[in-house]
């Protein structure tokens, strides 16, 4: 589509948008009445930047449902998110929100080269995660056949993409490079004993530099996904060009902004991705940071679509962390460290690692005085408390190193408490 | 209480498991001019407790605390061991009869002969079947 139809496509569904917000969702009137905008103020696609943000936290005050917009009736799917920072966020779906979502995969998956006669074996989790039912659908409407393994039974995966002839894989990429290895030892080359050629890959931040890794060692294309659960699940991909992640511009309308002032930044420069989804029903984002560091490309692709593409992305403007594709918030592990008593729960540090495929992440802790014993016995009881504490609270498992107090370094300004040694 | 002059003073620090640790608390105890009698190293994994009987326990516990280690003072008790085969035995066996539980021990060799030393859950049910048992306890006098 020409930008400029592109751009009145997106106006028109814009106003739309905000006209039906405006008036039926108790929310967004608030927040554009405290912002002192009516829709009729909105009179170009431009004018977007004078609409509210909408942030994490809303989502999350508003549990589980209380910001939806479509009723129970017209409601026909729910999914959650892990919930690592508190509550979990509830995102619901009408039929046409899902219909979106899949037909946003579906020009993807094109994108990327693939259709009638490929075999994709969906190695996202399915259930309340997003990947595993989003590309599932997606994959079936481009006409492919699915195979919906799921995660995990590494040997068992790997034999049905042997036999079922799969050509492509929808998974992790630390989990397509654990596939990897364990096709090794099983004495399969994905290379040379698979029909596998290319992977969609997501769920977590990885380089290029694993690209280059990954092609190589699997003979394979491996493309970037991108989606968060807000916006429905993962919903764009990069094409064959693989420069960049396509943004389907009659779906959503990406902003960049600098995430300190909230000022609108142009294409080129890094800043926070702030996404506007032009057709939710059921829970509509309107100017939703994500908090994924990034940076905005509007110049035509060279495979000649027009919808502007965002650049890897490199970093949160949170202090969010990936562990095992579970977000972990440091500050997750100060509040859980802040219940624990035979803790300094405010000295603290995280040391995340990757053993091969595998994430694994250390928290080092100070015993509180009071909680010394030299029972050897009694300081391992209190590490395995301290690591089962954690493992309740952030889903994902943490060796624990107990340090003296005053061990760890003390910081005056922002605290650096992440050691993220990972090589991906 | 007659047992009281048999509770030993034992100091006992945390150490991360790392190079030059016990380095530093023996260089700082040698400075504060502190001799360590009795000492013993028990590990685990990333850490280990440094447990030590020295002369002057108070001025120990100081100088470590001020230096920024973790540390803590634990009532032991210490017991002359025939040096022969079946001395340990011996001791090992009143407790054991008891129903006293032997959490952690160390043994090194005194002045006049080996040395038990022993931190049990009950210390002064410990004491007394010790010396009921016709057991030496060494007195706290002759280390603190």
């Amino acid at each position: 589509m020409p930008v400029e139809e592109l751009k009145r496509l997106q106006y028109r569904l814009l106003k739309t948008l905000v006209y039906r917000l405006y008036s039926f969702s108790d929310f967004y009137h608030a927040r554009m009445r405290e912002a002192n905008v009516h829709p009729d103020d909105i009179r170009t696609l431009d004018d977007v930047t004078r609409l509210p943000f909408m942030y994490k936290h809303d989502l999350r005050d508003n549990y589980p449902d209380h910001l939806f917009t479509a009723t129970q009736d017209e409601l026909v799917r729910y999914h959650v998110s892990s919930g690592t920072t508190g509550k979990p966020t509830v995102v619901g779906y009408t039929a046409n929100d899902l219909e979106n979502w899949t037909a946003s995969l579906a020009r993807s998956l094109t994108a990327c080269g693939l259709g009638r006669g490929d075999v994709m074996q969906v190695s996202y989790g399915y259930g309340l995660f997003t990947g595993g039912l989003g590309m599932h659908y997606g994959a079936e409407r481009i006409g492919a056949t699915v195979l919906p393994s799921s995660t995990g039974n590494t040997e068992r995966q790997i034999e049905l993409m042997q036999d079922l002839h799969v050509t492509a894989i929808a998974c992790t990429p630390s989990y397509l490079v654990h596939i990897g290895e364990t096709a090794e030892r099983m004495g399969v080359s994905i290379k040379d004993d698979t029909d596998l050629r290319i992977g969609v890959l997501g769920a977590e931040p990885w380089s290029e530099a694993m690209r280059t890794m990954l092609q190589d060692s699997l003979g394979i294309r491996v493309y970037d996904i991108y989606g968060t659960s807000e916006l429905s699940g993962p919903m764009f991909t990069e094409c064959t060009e693989q420069n960049g992640i396509h943004i389907w511009g009659d779906l959503a309308y990406p902003e960049i902004i600098d995430p300190e002032t909230g000022e609108s930044l142009p294409a080129g420069e890094k800043g926070e991705l702030v996404m506007t989804v032009l057709k939710k029903e059921a829970l509509p984002m309107i100017r939703y940071r994500v908090g994924d560091v990034t940076v905005l490309d509007d110049e035509p692709c060279a495979c000649g679509r027009t919808a502007p593409r965002i650049m890897r992305i490199q970093g949160r403007v949170d202090d969010m962390l990936i562990v095992r594709g579970i977000n972990v918030f440091p500050s997750q592990v100060e509040h859980t460290l802040m219940e624990i008593p035979e803790v300094v729960g405010s000295a603290f540090q995280i040391v995340v690692d990757r053993k091969g495929a595998l994430d694994s992440m250390l928290v080092r802790v100070e015993m509180s005085p009071e909680a010394f014993s030299d029972k050897i016995t009694d300081l391992m009881q209190m590490k395995a408390k301290v690591a089962h504490t954690l493992k309740s609270s952030l889903n994902v498992a943490a060796q624990v190193e107990l340090m003296a107090p005053g061990a760890l370094p003390r910081f005056e300004g922002k605290a650096q408490r992440v050691i993220d040694r990972r090589v991906y | 209480m007659a047992e009281k002059k048999y509770l030993i003073k034992q100091v006992s620090i945390f150490s991360e498991n790392k190079p030059g640790r016990l380095a530093a608390i023996a260089h700082a105890l040698e400075e504060a001019g502190v001799n360590i009698l009795a000492f013993s190293i028990a590990e685990a994994n990333g850490f280990g407790v440094v447990r030590a009987l020295v002369n002057k326990p108070d001025l120990a516990h100081k100088t470590l605390t001020d230096l920024g280690f973790m540390v803590s003072f634990t009532d032991v008790i210490a017991v002359a061991m025939r040096d022969e085969p079946g001395g340990l035995f011996e001791i090992a066996r009143i407790l054991g009869e008891a129903g006293i539980n032997i959490e952690y021990s160390y043994a090194y060799s005194g002045k006049d002969g080996a040395v038990l030393i022993l931190r049990v859950d009950q210390v002064e049910e410990g004491v007394e079947k010790i010396l009921a048992a016709g057991g030496a306890l060494l007195d706290v006098s002759l280390f603190q």
